[in-house]
């Protein structure tokens, strides 16, 4: 029986299965491609200052220590960096979510009169803008310069985030749903909080791990509206060492010396981008359904 | 008259709702709009907005006479152009062979791990290609002095090669990400044309060509007009960070000229001048944009609008 099944299967072509090499093939290359960069910025993180800077590491950590992280974790001011990254993120996340749903149920709503001139009136802010200066003029001019507020603020809406939002709306909270509720005396805002809210959340979710993922990575708005180290967060802190930092290792001391405190300096960079990054690779795994989802729904608006 | 107060007074809380971020988005959006006329104008830090005197189009002649136009024009024109040919085929080139491949576990393990640089901040990113190419302790320097015996040149302070290193890090952070679009794109290949077209005898490989391609041909079509649009609005924060006194002949582009112009250079900031560059830019990228809508709308029917 079995014997017989097997002979029965449709076998591939030669050109099919020269294909699927192909295929095949390919997607591990691209696979390795994006691998094996994030491995071996890892493999540093673990390794000795030594083997960083005589670049020894080629796969795996060389001489594996913690002490990199030793010095990551007892950098002055990190961690007040990490905690101004977090405020801000789960703050500017918060408000961008408030602000976009309570602009978007009331469009989404069938039958609302001046509803399109509104729509517009958002939309228009997708196509054209004011740019850097007047931008930069406006936080300057509201005193929000140097403040927390410049963090949360400015990118607290979104239009293109409002239209996702909308059709979700409209598509989940059917206009029978509302008939029936409003015969019960449930009136719009109630409405709102007991039964759009809720049957949001999918949206929701998409969009909070958007907003959320791209003020943890952004540096712009901090790098033009703060200059406090007390407020910086994470990314600027992490501009100011990996990047700005050319320490300029031979006009130290002796040789020997300055290639120990080159190696640590290396050494303490690949750390840093693993320390710096390690929050959004925990989350990933658990938020990358949202994202493909979030592309999804914001590709059928159309 | 009393039929606009009745309807109000039946969609009083939903017009509440509106009410936050129609005055947020006029704070925030449309006031920087007002603010643009500064560049027609000669605004100093000591006068305000509306008193500055106009000087018409001296700002924008300024810079079209100034010798770093031609440097700052051509590198923003090239990096982009040059961004849109590498960046743009990939994604679709990997969906399509990713997708004809049948198992699903092959595919989850390799879209997972595509996707992941696209979630690495720009700072990062920056941070690991100049490891990964420094010419004495990253990958880059270990394999040249294996081939040539001898430490390699610096790569990131060589501008002929800043485009390649700009382009291609970009490919390798987002070409995954990019890609979810046309996976769901081809998910909606009906299976039947492909059975039909097994029947006949046509290879996958032909199949691919002739089923999966022309089905996700509209969105391929709506992506490039998007990316059209963006083609000069090249991303300010990456290219300054990749910046150095060494590749600023190839780096300096339109968003980083209009922000050492007018907010990096301290008391001579010019910000009439750098607003004036700057909607200059945001001019060539509506006409960008406009034209390769009316291309597509007039060669094949998909269009914005």
């Amino acid at each position: 029986m079995l014997v017989r099944r097997r002979k029965n299967k449709v076998r591939n072509s030669l050109d099919d299965r020269i294909y699927y090499v192909f295929c095949y093939a390919f997607c591990i290359l691209l696979t390795l491609l994006v691998l094996y960069p994030l491995i071996y910025v890892v493999s540093c993180s673990f390794s000795s200052g030594t083997a960083v800077s005589n670049g020894q590491v080629v796969l795996w950590p060389v001489d594996a220590t913690l002490e990199g992280y030793r010095r990551v974790v007892n950098y002055p001011g990190i961690w007040r960096a990490y905690l101004n990254t977090l405020f801000y993120t789960v703050g500017g996340t918060l408000l961008h979510v408030a602000l976009v749903m309570t602009c978007a149920y009331p469009l989404a709503r069938k039958g609302l009169p001046g509803k399109v001139p509104v729509t517009l009136y958002f939309s228009f802010t997708m196509l054209f803008g004011g740019g850097l200066i007047p931008g930069y003029l406006l936080i300057r001019n509201l005193g929000m310069l140097n403040t927390i507020w410049a963090m949360l603020i400015p990118g607290a809406f979104s239009a293109y985030n409002m239209v996702v939002a909308r059709t979700f709306i409209s598509t989940t909270c059917s206009g029978e749903m509302l008939d029936a509720t409003q015969v019960d005396g449930c009136s719009d805002a109630m409405f709102f909080f007991r039964f759009v809210l809720p049957l949001s959340k999918a949206v929701i979710a998409v969009i909070a791990m958007q907003v959320a993922i791209g003020i943890w990575n952004s540096y712009f708005n901090a790098f033009l509206y703060l200059s406090k180290d007390e407020l910086y967060p994470l990314q600027i802190l992490l501009r100011k060492i990996l990047l700005l930092s050319q320490i300029q290792a031979s006009d130290l001391m002796d040789d020997e010396m300055a290639e120990m405190m080159q190696g640590m300096a290396d050494l303490m960079k690949y750390s840093l981008i693993v320390f710096a990054t390690l929050p959004i690779l925990c989350v990933y795994p658990f938020a990358q359904k949202y994202f493909v989802k979030g592309v999804m729904i914001g590709s059928i608006k159309g | 008259m009393q039929k606009i107060i009745r309807t109000y007074r039946k969609y009083r809380q939903l017009y509440l709702f509106l009410l936050l971020p129609v005055v947020y988005v006029a704070v925030f959006n449309y006031a920087p709009m007002v603010g643009l006329q500064i560049g027609f104008k000669k605004f100093t830090i000591t006068n305000t907005i509306w008193n500055s005197p106009w000087v018409g189009m001296y700002q924008f002649q300024k810079f079209l006479s100034s010798y770093q136009f031609r440097r700052v024009f051509v590198n923003t024109l090239l990096l982009s152009a040059y961004a849109v040919a590498a960046a743009f085929p990939f994604p679709i080139i990997f969906a399509l062979t990713l997708n004809s491949i049948s198992k699903d576990r092959f595919r989850k393990i390799t879209q997972t791990i595509t996707y992941i640089p696209h979630f690495i901040s720009i700072v990062v990113l920056v941070s690991i290609v100049n490891q990964i190419l420094h010419p004495l302790n990253g990958i880059y320097g270990m394999l040249g002095r294996l081939l040539s015996g001898k430490v390699p040149d610096d790569l990131l302070a060589n501008p002929s090669v800043f485009p390649h290193v700009y382009v291609w890090s970009g490919v390798w952070q987002n070409f995954g990400y990019n890609s979810i679009i046309y996976f769901a794109a081809l998910s909606g290949v009906s299976p039947e044309l492909h059975e039909a077209a097994q029947v006949d005898g046509a290879s996958r490989f032909r199949r691919v060509i002739h089923i999966d391609f022309p089905t996700i041909l509209p969105t391929v079509t709506i992506m490039l007009i998007l990316r059209m649009g963006s083609v000069m609005s090249l991303g300010f924060q990456k290219i300054y960070l990749m910046q150095n006194t060494l590749n600023l002949s190839a780096s300096e582009v339109i968003s980083t000229y209009v922000y050492k112009m007018g907010l990096g250079s301290g008391a001579s900031n010019d910000y009439s001048y750098s607003t004036a560059v700057d909607m200059f830019n945001s001019i060539v990228n509506l006409i960008m944009i406009t034209s390769a809508n009316y291309i597509s709308r007039t060669v094949g029917e998909t269009s914005l609008w």
